[in-house]
């Protein structure tokens, strides 16, 4: 081995070597990052904060699971997930950044509860909290999975430059992501009764939050051309969903809708309780020493 | 015969090549190794847990990346020694259980609690530092399977200390607040860190014969000096100092002299009585238990799907 001098390589200045820099900026260089013309500027920063907080707020749930996981290579496997959403967020945060004149930790850290834009799927607590278990954990990553493919499938379409390139490379991060889903939820509907009773009831859990994902918001409505009117999506969700749940011997839970809060939800940054939480265990290192670099 | 063959694997020993799991080896080797690579997969899992601990609360979003990327590592790390176990006999299930029931252990440091941000880029310098120490003559350990996986994981270690050193370069970069933050971090794990490489060599029972068969490359004493030798150059480059009175260059030597560590708070945190030493195996017990059915499941399901198969052909 040529670093018996464990320490000979970090007085170096190259930083070719790091595994991680800011990372996304090389996976996106060569992407025009100009604005297409006619564009709602802020309609265009909102909705990619829309698409944003649900791959943060979801990467931070799953990162929970994190020395907790049923087997290491489970483990491994939902970290890489949680990463792949943390990727995701930070891309589509620098984004709506470029807009409001804020980077990705501004926009993560220093916004309060009422300004993220999560679907509630997204901040739930599915497990290994009390809110859940690994069955309801699949049971979100199935659905949510399922329809963000769908979603950045045809976002590839999108007249904005960057988030076409973002879809583009979540596209295969997705399919890994719902095929993963898609397995667990066969194993676990088919494996054990106590396996099968607890895949439906992780169903169960999260059903009540799926229509949110398909209801068309304004700042969708607002960008056609650039954003995918989630409303389009159902069927071919359904589909997936159809055959995942047949395939696994499992029951569709019937309640698809649960009631908003004085017509409002996630979109127009409504959440659910747990959301404080979150938020404050996320935010209170960063909110705690101004000033700091990191 | 049996002379012939042990006479052959000192022989293959000696000459520096390497002991393949169909060869024969004397079943003190066996059990010394499964004993060493279980113990270091137990402490890449449960090492998982005192950086997991600021996952959550990682103060950016590139540094929660980085932090996520570095445990995932870790249990990938576990993984492959768990894997090189298995070359040997050893079963996964079985050294997880005696993890949980405390009949085998794990490294120390571990059950030191993680205060600060700054812990994880002392983590990373120090600890991670020490490992590799540990670590790198391990490349040329004589079992081949345990030889190769090193070589993966003293790469991807010295990426985690190279990220660990620059979040303490950028910190003190950062704001006094932060500087306060990194020396004290310092001042918690230096002593811990130079404990990593085990009790002085005139304690240490298991040196001698580990050495002979070539499992084991140097002392503890000697790596604990070569880790503080390379330490100080790293400390000065990062503006802190270590904790120790009567660290400083010997000029005759050409090395650094350097204090003992409390070797009372070493051996009351091996045998159990550290800050963490309880939280750790409880946690693993829990993650363990609470995916049972998990397993379960996916044992049966696969039993299924095999009689499906038989059924179809």
């Amino acid at each position: 081995m040529s670093f018996d001098n464990a320490y000979e390589s970090l007085l170096g200045g190259e930083d070719a070597h790091w595994a991680f820099g800011t990372g996304f900026s090389e996976a996106l260089s060569g992407v025009d990052r100009e604005f297409p013309a006619g564009v709602d500027r802020e309609a265009l920063a909102a909705y990619c904060l829309m698409l944003g907080d649900d791959a943060l707020i979801f990467s931070q749930r799953l990162s929970e699971w994190c020395s907790r996981a049923p087997e290491l290579e489970e483990d491994i496997a939902l970290a890489n997930i949680a990463l792949d959403l943390l990727g995701q967020a930070r891309m589509l945060l620098t984004r709506a950044g470029e807009v409001l004149g804020r980077d990705e930790d501004s926009l993560a850290y220093l916004r309060d509860e009422r300004e993220f834009r999560n679907v509630h799927l997204a901040e739930i607590d599915c497990g290994p909290g009390p809110g859940g278990d690994f069955a309801t954990t699949i049971a979100r990553l199935l659905v949510f999975s399922s329809w963000r493919l769908a979603l950045f499938s045809r976002l590839r379409g999108s007249a904005d430059p960057v988030l076409k390139a973002i879809a583009e490379k979540g596209l295969k991060e997705l399919a890994y992501h719902r095929d993963h889903a898609a397995q667990w939820t066969v194993r676990l509907g088919d494996g054990t009764d106590e396996s099968h009773r607890r895949m439906q009831a992780g169903l169960e859990r999260v059903w009540p939050f799926v229509d949110e994902l398909f209801a068309t918001h304004a700042v969708e409505a607002a960008l056609a051309g650039v954003a995918v009117d989630p409303a389009s999506l159902w069927s071919e969700v359904d589909g997936v969903l159809e055959a995942v749940l047949s395939a696994a011997g499992l029951t569709r839970p019937t309640d698809t809708k649960a009631a908003r809060v004085a017509g409002m939800a996630g979109r127009d940054g409504v959440h659910t309780e747990v959301m404080g939480y979150l938020l404050a265990e996320m935010q209170h290192l960063h909110r705690s020493l101004p000033g700091a670099v990191w | 015969m049996a002379d012939d063959l042990e006479l052959r694997f000192e022989r293959t020993v000696q000459s520096e090549a390497r002991i393949e799991p169909r060869d024969w080896m004397p079943d003190g080797y066996r059990k010394t190794l499964i004993r060493q690579i279980a113990q270091h997969a137990h402490s890449e899992i449960i090492g998982m847990q005192p950086e997991g601990n600021w996952i959550s609360r990682a103060p950016s979003l590139r540094r929660k990346a980085i932090l996520l990327a570095k445990v995932q590592d870790e249990a990938g790390h576990g993984l492959y020694l768990y894997s090189a176990t298995e070359t040997l006999g050893a079963d996964r299930e079985d050294l997880t259980t005696k993890l949980i029931e405390g009949r085998q252990k794990y490294s120390s440091i571990f059950n030191y609690p993680t205060l600060t941000f700054a812990d994880v880029g002392v983590i990373g310098w120090l600890v991670d530092g020490a490992a590799i120490c540990n670590q790198v003559p391990l490349c040329r350990t004589s079992y081949g399977p345990y030889a190769r996986a090193m070589i993966r994981i003293c790469k991807e270690e010295s990426f985690h200390q190279r990220q660990g050193y620059e979040l303490l370069m950028t910190m003190m970069r950062g704001t006094q607040q932060q500087r306060d933050m990194v020396q004290d971090s310092v001042n918690r794990w230096w002593w811990p860190a130079l404990m990593m490489f085990g009790p002085p060599d005139a304690e240490s029972t298991n040196t001698e014969q580990s050495m002979a068969w070539r499992i084991k490359r140097d002392t503890n004493d000697e790596l604990r000096q070569k880790f503080v030798n390379m330490s100080m150059p790293q400390a000065e480059a990062l503006g802190v100092t270590f904790p120790d009175p009567e660290l400083k260059w010997n000029e005759e030597r050409g090395e650094y002299d350097f204090g003992a560590p409390d070797w009372d708070e070493f051996w009351q945190v091996v045998k159990g009585g550290g800050v963490c030493n309880e939280q750790r195996i409880a946690h693993r017990r829990k993650a363990h238990e609470d995916g049972a059915w998990v397993r379960e499941a996916a044992a049966a399901h696969a039993a299924k799907n095999a009689v499906r198969e038989e059924g179809a052909a």
